[in-house]
């Protein structure tokens, strides 16, 4: 029998190892831009409920202040302007931010998740499941995002087993909803991309030096193929974070996100419909916060893409 | 080449059977009791019982598929619950005004985006190059209803020039105002136009990388035919897998798009659609928009296979 004393390698997935793509993409022009602003964005939606100035729900007399004005004495100015109810646009924006990156993130992790196991098993494994697979990732791929979503939203009342998940984690129906689409729709599109990297990573030679020392299948996925995967995971997540922003924020506009009256950057966007000419400002600042987020984003991707000499993925 | 098209046909097939399942069961399985379902908290026991009866609800869900696939290759797709005629009678317009603006835009960009990018990466790290980036990179980045929304501050708020919205009276078509287009299509452009773009100039760099690229410059080739005949043919094959993949995002984009604008196209009926859980509209419309995509995917397919010399005569 042949012993196993040469299998200690250091190859497992540690968290540095996770970030190391990102703080490489920190060395790049385009990663230098995209890191912080994903950074800022991710710190105000942490702290940024305890930053407001106002509540971003109670209505006041003060209605259709312009930015940048001059608050009266002893009063915090209203940095951004108030809508047609007097609600400061700024601590809406700050409260916000957190619902979309929260739902987008969670969403995105999820999909990735699920997209790398099923892409890395299905390439590493091969054979006729890997066709039946990759037939089925086929066909979920022809179905726009925001089709779906709209699907799954519309029977959305009548879900009453949701009910028992969303008080869990209290929180509304939609935004689990949403959540659960998102790592639908990402799967597939992650599942590709990550069964290519392991047909490539797979004809390694340290694969088949495992494979001779008689490791499982799930050893070797896990410990030699994923560790190498780990950049292309890096760029699919952010790819995916950037859509997810995009389907939520769209989701939101068309008032089917989360409840009103708390603040969601679409439907900040959507209500200013009627007040347009009169308080430009009001879809400008939700406007400017979803464009810098997924801005940045994109930016980190090609600074991921960029340290790693990835070539350009294909979109959505 | 034969068998390639008699695969793809078939997969074109099993697509479209996948998609009217998902389609079905998130609609009429998943939510358990549909006549709930479209109902809602304003339920009444006598409403419920007529809905059931109107949509026969009492048989088995897989019956009502069979039915509603049926009545789908017949032309028929049912009554709208709401307005009580036809969908297809009212879908017959709303496809119409789409088709005007999904098109328009799509003959805009692409042939823009194509040469923008070809130009771009001919001029790699030059600063008109950095600037058309910087650009493209913020289209793709700006969801369409942030682009529409600052269109319709600048253009209709501020400067007064093009009306706020795009609506169409029933029965008009909205070529008879062209102006209203204006806005919904530079919004539907913006996004197109920066992935066709990106990728093209991708490519571009990439094929001007390349031996035979060197080969034909060292040769003495003129430089327009080492750009025009060498660098970007092969190019465009990648591309062309884009621009397949951006027709299912133009049918996304769409529904975001005539909502910013109120304009009375397929996407605006499925958010309302949505709104007032018209469900035979509700599958009538996302069978549409699903088919269409992967018809386009098929398309772009055989464009691949003709333009790829390895595919057209080995298979």
């Amino acid at each position: 029998m042949i012993e196993k004393a040469t299998t200690t390698r250091p190859s497992s997935v540690r968290i540095k190892d996770i970030f190391k793509p990102f703080a490489n993409a920190f060395r790049t022009p385009a990663g230098r831009i995209g890191l912080p602003l994903v950074i800022l964005h991710v710190l105000l939606a942490v702290f940024g409920s305890y930053l407001a100035p106002y509540s971003p729900t109670d209505f006041s007399d003060a209605t259709y202040v312009r930015p940048f004005t001059d608050a009266a004495e002893g009063t915090i100015p209203h940095i951004l302007g108030t809508d047609q109810f007097g609600r400061d646009v700024f601590s809406r924006l700050l409260s916000g931010a957190r619902s979309i990156i929260l739902i987008s993130a969670i969403g995105s992790i999820l999909g990735v998740a699920l997209g790398t196991a099923i892409g890395m098993s299905s390439g590493y494994l091969g054979g006729k499941s890997d066709e039946i697979i990759m037939r089925v990732a086929d066909g979920l791929m022809s179905f726009p995002s925001l089709l779906l979503a709209l699907l799954v939203l519309s029977v959305s009342d009548s879900l009453v087993w949701l009910d028992g998940v969303s008080s869990v984690f209290a929180t509304g129906k939609e935004s689990i909803l949403v959540i659960g689409t998102m790592a639908i729709v990402h799967a597939p599109r992650v599942a590709r991309v990550l069964r290519s990297a392991t047909l490539t990573i797979k004809t390694q030679e340290y694969v088949d030096s495992a494979r001779l020392r008689g490791e499982s299948a799930y050893y070797i996925i896990f410990k030699e193929i994923l560790p190498n995967a780990l950049p292309v995971l890096a760029v699919e997540g952010s790819v995916r974070f950037s859509y997810a922003i995009l389907l939520a924020s769209s989701l939101g506009f068309l008032g089917l996100g989360v409840e009103p009256p708390s603040p969601d950057w679409g439907a900040m966007i959507s209500d200013s419909r009627s007040i347009l000419t009169r308080a430009p400002w009001v879809p400008l600042a939700p406007a400017a916060a979803v464009a810098s987020l997924v801005v940045g984003v994109n930016l980190l991707t090609e600074g991921i893409r960029d340290a790693q000499k990835l070539p350009t993925e294909l979109p959505e | 080449m034969l068998r390639f098209l008699l695969v793809r046909f078939t997969l074109i097939f099993i697509t479209l059977a996948v998609v009217s399942l998902a389609i079905f069961g998130v609609t009429e399985v998943l939510p358990g009791d549909v006549a709930e379902a479209i109902l809602g908290k304003s339920r009444t026991p006598g409403a419920l019982e007529t809905l059931r009866e109107q949509m026969g609800l009492d048989r088995p869900a897989w019956q009502r598929y069979v039915e509603w696939i049926f009545g789908v290759l017949q032309g028929d797709l049912g009554n709208s619950l709401v307005q009580d005629r036809p969908v297809t009678e009212i879908l017959g317009s709303r496809l119409q005004n789409s088709l005007v603006l999904a098109i328009t835009a799509f003959l805009i960009s692409v042939p823009s985006a194509i040469l923008v990018g070809v130009w771009a990466g001919v001029k790699q790290g030059s600063n008109a190059d950095h600037t058309v980036s910087v650009i493209s990179l913020v289209a793709i980045s700006l969801p369409e209803f942030v682009t529409g929304f600052i269109l319709i501050v600048v253009f209709s708020s501020t400067l007064n020039w093009l009306p706020s919205s795009s609506l169409v009276m029933p029965g008009a078509s909205p070529l008879d105002r062209p102006i209203i287009l204006i806005m919904p299509i530079a919004t539907m452009t913006a996004v197109l136009f920066g992935y066709i773009m990106r990728m093209t100039r991708a490519n571009v760099i990439e094929a001007l990388n390349t031996n035979y690229v060197r080969t034909a410059i060292l040769k003495g080739l003129p430089r327009w035919q080492v750009i025009w005949k060498h660098a970007v043919p092969n190019a465009m094959l990648p591309t062309i897998s884009v621009i397949s993949i951006n027709v299912g995002w133009m049918l996304g984009g769409l529904i975001i798009v005539e909502s910013v604008f109120a304009y009375p196209g397929l996407g605006l009926s499925l958010i309302n659609a949505v709104n007032r859980r018209d469900l035979p509209m509700l599958q009538a419309i996302s069978l549409l928009i699903a088919a269409t995509y992967a018809i386009s995917n098929l398309f772009a397919d055989l464009a691949y296979a003709w333009l790829n010399p390895r595919i057209r005569i080995s298979s």
